[in-house]
């Protein structure tokens, strides 16, 4: 999927240059050079905060909510059912801490950017290699989760292998979004809004609650939103069944991965190429 | 094919800012070109205009005989750049900021640690190789910045401002370091607003002003072209300079009055002061010196270089 939306990103402007892929990884490279100082730290909050929820919530509060009913009529316990959503939750904040909070810091900052593009790099190319080391941290992330839920018995391990691809497509997609998104930050005051913007689709994308009990208009809004075809994504795969639907969701989360990869390396070039 | 800049009515604009307007440039391989002009007078953009990072607003530009439009990830490949600000990534030690960075061109592990240690021994950092960037001094961060600049083995190095918010002693050595760079053949291309340094890194410069180019030629040869041999340098104690200048009349071949003291451009120094001595005028200091590329800017726009 990455190999297919990728090669078109990178020869953007009209020049293909074979050496894109690799000029990406170097700058992945860099990021894997960071991780002797204290950044695992960084990264360890990364994994705790999902595990925190499936607990307090799935399991805690699951257990004076007791089964729930699923559309097709099944009843499944309530952790079953807040599982898969914490793990999409989960890709998505990865995601978003690499693309928005970091990757603003080292474009304003720290300016890494600048000496990066007097080599042969190009700003989409920064914006590729910064993209997949926030896909390698969420997906160990998600890798994690997955062994706790398998562990629990949430899900099965066949259809948690499934899952994890399906993780790196919604950590592409949001981290697409939040990269694109950095670029039209101003300052830092602005992250809040993206916290709340985060945490509003957290509480709402059908993780806590099936969005069938909201009214019609309401449903119809969460149902556009990038985590709600997340978690109807992962929750397929964990619960089952597969349909159409979730066709619809994996092609909402590559068309979100293109617009936001193109319009990131067309704004970080004319940002940082005046 | 050694010219390896060559631009031809060169422009920039921001909006409705022009900061690089018209200019005509030539660099050719070995030499150590600068351009010489005070903040905002368009170095900056045109440096970033031949390191392909900022496109040309309109005229020609070729660098390694390329198009920066169509070719900048392959000219860039060739260039190496000291930007005016340093860089550096802070959260990498002082030899993986110049391992990396050759990662991103494409340079083999094993050679880029060999070439770090090389050139961390060429800018008398060995001993900090270990050390991160932040505890260096601002000297040690710029011969950092240098070495950077050079991993790539560049056929040509672009240094902004190289040795500016340095302490002395710091730019003496930078310009020790880029001295022997350019005896070993790399060309240098810096921007400038030390004349001295100019002065001592430049075999041929440009006096940049408001965007255009107001001089070119060596250093030796602009001055020679726009001053006098010797200047005399007159400070009145007074409010004001400007009634002894007209006192002054006559002597020398031109005379510049600045708000601290006036400036008498004569061949003989020496012979000068004795006849502002027997005009009776009683200045409360005296000096006679060389001209140098600042009394070419001051001729030139009516400026002084640092304000």
């Amino acid at each position: 999927m990455v190999s297919l939306v990728l090669p078109r990103l990178a020869s953007w402007k009209g020049t293909v240059f074979e050496g894109s892929g690799r000029r990406a990884a170097s700058v992945t490279e860099r990021n894997i050079s960071c991780l002797r100082s204290m950044y695992w730290v960084v990264m360890i909050s990364g994994f705790v905060e999902p595990v925190l929820y499936l607990f307090s919530i799935g399991i805690g509060v699951g257990a004076l909510i007791g089964d729930l009913r699923l559309p097709d009529g099944r009843l499944v316990g309530y952790a079953e059912f807040v599982a898969p959503a914490m793990l999409a939750s989960a890709a998505m904040t990865g995601a978003l801490s690499e693309t928005t909070f970091n990757f603003f810091g080292k474009m304003k900052f720290m300016r890494l950017y600048e000496g990066m593009l007097a080599t042969p790099i190009r700003p989409i190319e920064i914006a590729l290699g910064e993209l997949a080391w926030a896909m390698v941290r969420g997906v160990l992330y998600s890798a994690a989760f997955l062994v706790i839920m398998v562990a629990l018995d949430l899900t099965t391990a066949m259809r948690a292998l499934a899952m994890l691809p399906a993780t790196v497509l919604v950590g592409f997609a949001f981290g697409a979004l939040g990269m694109a998104t950095s670029t039209v930050i101003r300052s830092w005051q602005d992250f809040d809004l993206i916290a709340s913007a985060q945490f509003a689709l957290f509480l709402f994308s059908g993780t806590f609650v099936p969005p069938g009990h909201y009214p019609a208009p309401v449903r119809w809004l969460i149902e556009v939103t990038p985590l709600y075809r997340s978690v109807d994504l992962t929750r397929a795969l964990s619960l089952g069944p597969v349909g159409p639907r979730q066709l619809v969701d994996v092609l909402y989360l590559l068309a979100l991965l293109a617009v936001g990869l193109t319009l990131a390396g067309r704004r970080m070039g004319k940002m940082l190429c005046k | 094919m050694d010219k390896l800049i060559h631009a031809h009515g060169l422009i920039k604009r921001f909006g409705d800012f022009t900061a690089v307007d018209g200019i005509d440039v030539e660099v050719r391989r070995g030499e150590a070109f600068g351009f010489l002009g005070p903040n905002g007078a368009g170095k900056s953009s045109t440096m970033r205009m031949i390191g392909c990072v900022s496109p040309p607003t309109g005229g020609v530009l070729k660098i390694l005989g390329l198009d920066p439009r169509r070719d900048g990830p392959k000219i860039r490949a060739r260039l190496g750049v000291c930007p005016q600000l340093d860089n550096l990534d802070i959260e990498l030690t002082v030899r993986e900021n110049l391992t990396t960075y050759a990662r991103f061109f494409g340079i083999p592990r094993k050679v880029a640690r060999r070439r770090a240690d090389e050139l961390l021994e060429f800018v008398q950092l060995a001993e900090r190789a270990d050390s991160k960037v932040e505890p260096l001094s601002g000297g040690m961060k710029r011969r950092l910045t240098i070495a950077r600049a050079l991993v790539n083995e560049p056929e040509m190095v672009l240094l902004d401002e190289p040795t500016t918010g340095l302490d002395p002693q710091a730019r003496h050595l930078v310009w020790e370091r880029l001295f022997r760079l350019k005896q070993q053949g790399v060309t240098l291309v810096l921007t400038t607003h030390y004349m001295d340094e100019a002065e001592q890194l430049c075999d041929r410069l440009v006096v940049m002003d408001g965007g255009r180019i107001a001089a070119e030629g060596s250093p030796r040869e602009l001055i020679e072209r726009y001053s006098t041999r010797e200047v005399v340098e007159l400070r009145f104690a007074a409010e004001s300079q400007e009634p002894y200048a007209e006192k002054l009349a006559g002597l020398g071949e031109r005379l510049e009055v600045l708000p601290d003291r006036v400036l008498l451009y004569v061949d003989d120094g020496d012979e000068a002061t004795a006849e502002v001595q027997r005009r009776s005028l009683m200045p409360a200091s005296v000096l006679v010196r060389r001209s140098s590329l600042e009394d070419v800017f001051l001729h030139l726009t009516g400026r002084t270089l640092v304000d």
